[in-house]
């Protein structure tokens, strides 16, 4: 059985939400954190809604909502969404009030909003969808349990349209506490770093930039001439033994769905600026991934556990479009940026894609490894 | 995709028992786990009853052998699923592919709640050992380290249903063959978070809850952990086993973030749903552990929703919540082990204090506990926030 992606809608730190050119305008981010560009929510949400929901809701919402009027209106069998962080405004705003007044006096609404699934829940209120409805919490597993949980409904022909995506914000508090554990590249001026700082999109130090962002996609069991992709496959594993370890597991998906490494037009990895985890990448890029046209995405939307949404939304527009926007960096061992010569990048002056489709990239692979921890693979193909 | 998935082995604690034997001894002598509050540091103490689990962090982690500087949410949960797994009693559970989803709605926020209040004063203050399992995901992972559990990890978290989404999830993982063995279920510990929040929505009981009762006055929170081991027919061929997980569904009310439709129509659809799934038809059923949390509302819409469905044929029923309070997160698990344990030993819960019919319906709960009843269908439902609604139904092989 195939499954597709009819459509799919991105609110990221990068100009991605609604009807816009295909990342023409990359946004260069100098700090170690990266914020979503948010749309104007009149239109998408109830007005009266708008005002009471936090930054995470209206940002899932309007990324469902948007999805599905891309579909063309299709109410959902199911609705799933991922979040490993959850709904962290509310909850800090809660917990702040619980001890600046002493458990006394406190209003609901932060509570009400604060479980992890508010916006799976509030997209079926929307929608008034009485479907199945789920959200998933496991740190770098929360979107792709969801998106395993939305293909295993489609096979069982419990549903026939499915909008699966993932919700993850910064807040001021989680980018102080994430930072003290040492997650984020430390900028010039901050305790420990000399004063010549440290270029936060430098891939040779510690840590990584923060980021955050809400995708959605509409997975269908029928095919239709508005598809993006055809999404084929996905696996986790978790916590390899080492490098080895992670090859096989690479390897044996791949043989599962009978496909070689030479099968794929581009690979997708989590390069996410930090010397340790990006060790992993370059390692198979030394081996298994040595032939391949490969490409990094967290220079676009940051490093968040349930980031793969944002991978995933990408290749379903590379495959769409037939070409890797120019604001993407390129795998290179010895040039981190773009390799301007290269037949997949569009070019403004390059005739070679006036056809505006090139049949170059018909597979594309995912690659992404949350903390070594949570690894993910994602096959997708033009249909 | 529609292969048997079997129950070979339970673990649970709660208010009432640190383990299934010390349940089944305080069902039957009617003793509920409320009482005032004597670990949970809140300025409610006096005022709000809970259902605790009866031990400190300390007495937790010696018993489960780890530290106790842990989230009390983990060393509930590494308690209950141990001994899930040990009950199955799995040989060569390392050649088997196994799977740990695990449901909770609070993650670490116990110690979570330490940190912040340090940190409110200065963000560089809190001890960060007190947040790094603040996700609800880290906990699950925790326990599943401390378990060499790897082939897949999972957390659900949809509000008081996300124990019993946890257990379907797991059930479709071994149908579609990916896994030969999953612990499913869920854990949630008391925390003032929690406690605040019920507070503020004017749901929570002074008294004791009263279930499905017309003078109901709200809930009891509780906490708790409790799992269920599940197996391929092919893992089962050499076990013994409880049951089979016959049928479940996920249904959503769609009517509000916090309360529920009063005619129960997410908690109709689970159950309708539940039923067909598994082939039978609403007759069938012998028992329903009921969501029953003794708010006005949860309780008029579970009892529309069932007077709906199963009219005029009404199978007993009753809520544990009368014994366990209202573990939230953890309740769908727990309440899957109960339902378990009904079809193995024809149990019927009572569900206590209950006096006075909910007017309107012709059906009132169990009150005094049996067994050896002839108990073949148990339907378990867990409804919560967001609108989500899921029932399971257990099966006597």
């Amino acid at each position: 059985m195939s499954i597709y992606i009819r459509a799919t809608a991105s609110i990221s730190p990068q100009k991605t939400f609604g009807r816009v050119p295909f990342l023409t305008e990359p946004i260069e981010y100098t700090g170690n954190r990266l914020t979503c560009v948010e749309p104007d929510y009149k239109g998408l949400i109830d007005v009266k809604l708008i005002r009471r929901m936090s930054r995470i809701i209206k940002m899932g919402v309007a990324a469902a909502s948007e999805c599905l009027q891309e579909a063309g209106g299709v109410s959902p069998d199911a609705i799933i969404t991922g979040t490993a962080f959850g709904c962290l405004e509310d909850t800090g705003l809660f917990l702040t009030r619980i001890i600046q007044q002493q458990e006394e006096m406190l209003s609901p609404t932060a509570f009400i909003q604060s479980t992890h699934n508010t916006v799976g829940g509030q997209i079926a209120l929307m929608l008034q969808c009485h479907h199945y409805n789920n959200t998933f919490v496991h740190r770098g597993f929360s979107f792709e349990s969801a998106l395993l949980d939305g293909m295993m409904l489609l096979q069982e022909k419990e549903a026939s349209h499915v909008l699966v995506g993932s919700v993850d914000e910064i807040t001021d508090s989680s980018h102080a506490i994430l930072t003290r554990f040492g997650l984020y590249k430390r900028l010039p001026g901050s305790k420990g770093v000399d004063s010549e700082g440290v270029d936060p999109k430098g891939f040779d130090s510690k840590g990584t930039l923060a980021g955050e962002g809400a995708a959605f996609f509409l997975l269908t069991d029928q095919p239709s001439a508005s598809d993006y992709a055809r999404f084929d496959a996905i696996t986790t594993f978790y916590k390899p033994h080492d490098i080895r370890d992670i090859q096989d597991q690479i390897s044996s998906f791949l043989t599962v769905h009978s496909i070689g490494i030479e099968d794929i037009d581009l690979i997708i990895t989590g390069n996410n600026g930090d010397t340790k985890g990006d060790t992993i990448y370059r390692q198979l890029k030394q081996t298994i991934f040595s032939r391949s046209d490969s490409i990094h995405y967290k220079n676009l939307c940051g490093e968040y556990p349930s980031s793969a949404s944002f991978a995933l939304w990408l290749a379903a527009n590379i495959i769409k479009t037939g070409a890797v926007p120019a604001a993407v960096y390129r795998d290179h061992e010895d040039n981190r940026f773009r390799d301007g010569n290269d037949d997949l990048y569009q070019e403004g002056n390059d005739d070679r894609h006036q056809d505006g489709k090139s049949n170059a990239i018909r597979r594309i692979l995912i690659y992404n490894h949350y903390q070594n921890i949570h690894h993910s693979l994602l096959l997708l193909s033009a249909c | 995709m529609n292969a048997d998935v079997f129950v070979a082995g339970v673990g649970v604690i709660s208010a009432i028992g640190n383990n299934v034997a010390e349940c089944l001894s305080a069902f039957e002598s009617e003793q509920a786990g409320m009482g005032p509050i004597s670990y949970l540091g809140t300025v409610h103490r006096q005022e709000i009853p809970v259902a605790e689990v009866k031990l400190s962090n300390e007495e937790l982690a010696f018993r489960a052998g780890v530290s106790s500087r842990i989230s009390r949410t983990a060393l509930l949960s590494m308690i209950a699923a141990k001994a899930a797994l040990e009950d199955a009693s799995i040989k060569d559970l390392s050649s088997l592919r196994t799977g740990f989803v695990s449901a909770n709605t609070v993650g670490g926020m116990d110690k979570s709640e330490d940190f912040f209040v340090d940190f409110l004063s200065d963000p560089r203050k809190g001890k960060l050992r007190d947040v790094f399992q603040h996700e609800c995901g880290s906990i699950t992972e925790w326990v599943a380290d401390q378990l060499n559990i790897r082939h897949y990890i999972t957390t659900v978290s949809t509000a008081c249903s996300s124990s019993a989404n946890a257990i379907a999830y797991g059930a479709r993982l071994i149908r579609h063959g990916m896994l030969d063995v999953v612990i499913a279920g869920g854990t949630d510990a008391l925390t003032k978070f929690t406690l605040n929040g019920f507070n503020t929505l004017m749901i929570l009981d002074r008294r004791y809850c009263k279930p499905f009762d017309e003078e109901r006055g709200g809930l009891n929170l509780g906490e708790g952990a409790g799992y269920v081991v599940l197996v391929s027919e092919q893992a089962a061929a050499s076990l013994k086993l409880y049951c089979r997980l016959s049928g479940f569904c996920n249904a959503n009310d769609a009517y509000h973030q916090t309360a529920s439709s009063p005619d129960g129509t997410g908690s109709y659809l689970a159950m309708k749903g539940a039923v067909e799934r598994s082939g039978l038809r609403p007759s069938d059923i012998d028992y329903i552990n009921l969501h029953g949390t003794g708010t006005q509302n949860n309780d008029m819409a579970e009892a529309t929703a069932i007077k709906r469905l199963f009219e005029p044929h009404y199978p007993r029923m009753s809520s544990t919540k009368s014994f366990t309070g209202h573990t939230l997160g953890a309740s769908g698990g727990i309440e899957a082990v109960f339902s378990v344990l009904s079809i193995r030993h024809g149990i019927v819960y009572p569900n206590l204090r209950f006096r006075t019919a909910m007017s309107g319906f012709s059906f009132v709960p169990e009150t005094s506990f049996s067994k050896n009843e002839p108990i073949r269908h148990v339907l378990s439902n867990s409804f919560g926030f967001g609108g989500n609604c899921s029932s399971l139904i257990f099966s006597k092989l």
